[in-house]
């Protein structure tokens, strides 16, 4: 009777701890959920939204201009942000705000991009603190799961700050 | 049919991220900077380190400590490097655009133990910790270079004493 019990809990965490490794693969390298908090991407992305976050892209390199892209806080590693990605390495993206009668520019370095949040009033983004090594992303915002009346895939950016390709 | 492969995938998943907490690294290209700590002069091999992931896991590293981290000029590359310094801290630098840098927060300085041949903070500026890797523990390979690897600052470092070391207080006296 105790042998019984004994195998069949094995068994049981035997199960388990191979669904969690597959359950984790799942999540390292093709895609996760994601609860956004924060104004930074208004109107795109909500306060309390959930999205789809796929990994796929970013282990392949094919990010592109224009994603909204997930990545680890270049000031605190354990806390994640969610931007646009307005430059890759060797773009010139414009660093003064709108505002701004003079406008700067800066080259985006080797291995960075540039992110910048869809709220320009109200993000704290790569005009803050700079351009951000490429290897920080951690995944690539396909589409929007709640609230379900907006979800769907994501258009362009409202802004007029994603450069044209020349 | 697939019930029969799940069990299989399973193991190797696990057999995988159990691995994956310690792995071996091998980089032939690093082999000029950091030596004489790791590669020294002469050998036609790279030294084969063991890399300990779990101990990284919440980003603490110690001044001292060899780490591996991905480089910030290519994501596809990994280096290695000593932490000279932590946030907070003020750097001399050799070479950097600014003579002293305060390192901001979340990053951290490192440097290859041979000046001059380095590819390291000196060109690219303090590192944002998330893109630590793992920390470099054992030479584990050719056999007598069997070692620890201990977290030390190397002589002729460039790290400026903090406002709240004691021994500065003692001058102010």
């Amino acid at each position: 009777m105790i042998k019984n019990i004994i195998s069949k809990s094995l068994g049981f965490i035997g199960y388990t701890i191979q669904y969690g490794c597959i359950a984790h693969c799942a999540f390292e390298y093709i895609g996760e959920l994601v609860v956004c908090s924060g104004p930074s991407m208004e109107p795109t992305i909500q306060n309390h939204d959930v999205v789809f976050s796929e990994r796929l892209s970013c282990h392949l390199y094919c990010i592109e201009k224009g994603d909204i892209v997930i990545a680890k806080n270049p000031s605190d590693p354990k806390m994640n942000i969610c931007k646009r990605v307005i430059g890759l390495e060797g773009d010139k993206v414009c660093t003064s705000s709108s505002s701004d009668i003079f406008k700067t520019h800066t080259y985006v370095p080797k291995g960075h991009i540039w992110l910048e949040g869809d709220n320009i009033k109200n993000s704290t983004d790569s005009r803050s603190y700079g351009p951000v090594p490429y290897a920080l992303i951690r995944g690539r915002v396909c589409f929007k799961v709640w609230p379900f009346h907006n979800a769907g895939t994501f258009g362009k950016s409202p802004n007029e700050r994603v450069p044209r390709n020349v | 049919m697939l019930q029969g492969h799940l069990p299989a995938c399973g193991c190797l998943t696990a057999a995988i991220l159990a691995l994956g907490s310690y792995q071996p690294f091998f980089n032939a290209s690093s082999q000029e900077l950091m030596r004489p700590s790791l590669n020294p002069e002469g050998r036609q091999a790279s030294d084969i380190v063991l890399l300990n992931r779990w101990s990284v896991r919440n980003y603490q590293v110690q001044r001292g400590d060899v780490v591996s981290l991905i480089s910030p000029k290519d994501p596809q590359q990994k280096i290695i490097k000593r932490v000279i310094a932590l946030e907070g801290d003020i750097v001399k630098t050799r070479g950097y655009k600014n003579r002293h840098v305060k390192i901001p927060g979340g990053h951290f300085w490192i440097e290859g133990d041979h000046y001059g041949h380095s590819f390291d903070s000196n060109n690219f500026g303090p590192v944002s910790l998330g893109l630590l890797h793992a920390r470099a523990t054992h030479i584990i390979w050719p056999p007598q270079r069997w070692q620890k690897i201990y977290p030390t600052l190397p002589k002729g470092h460039r790290l400026l004493p903090s406002a709240n070391d004691s021994s500065m207080d003692e001058d102010n006296e």
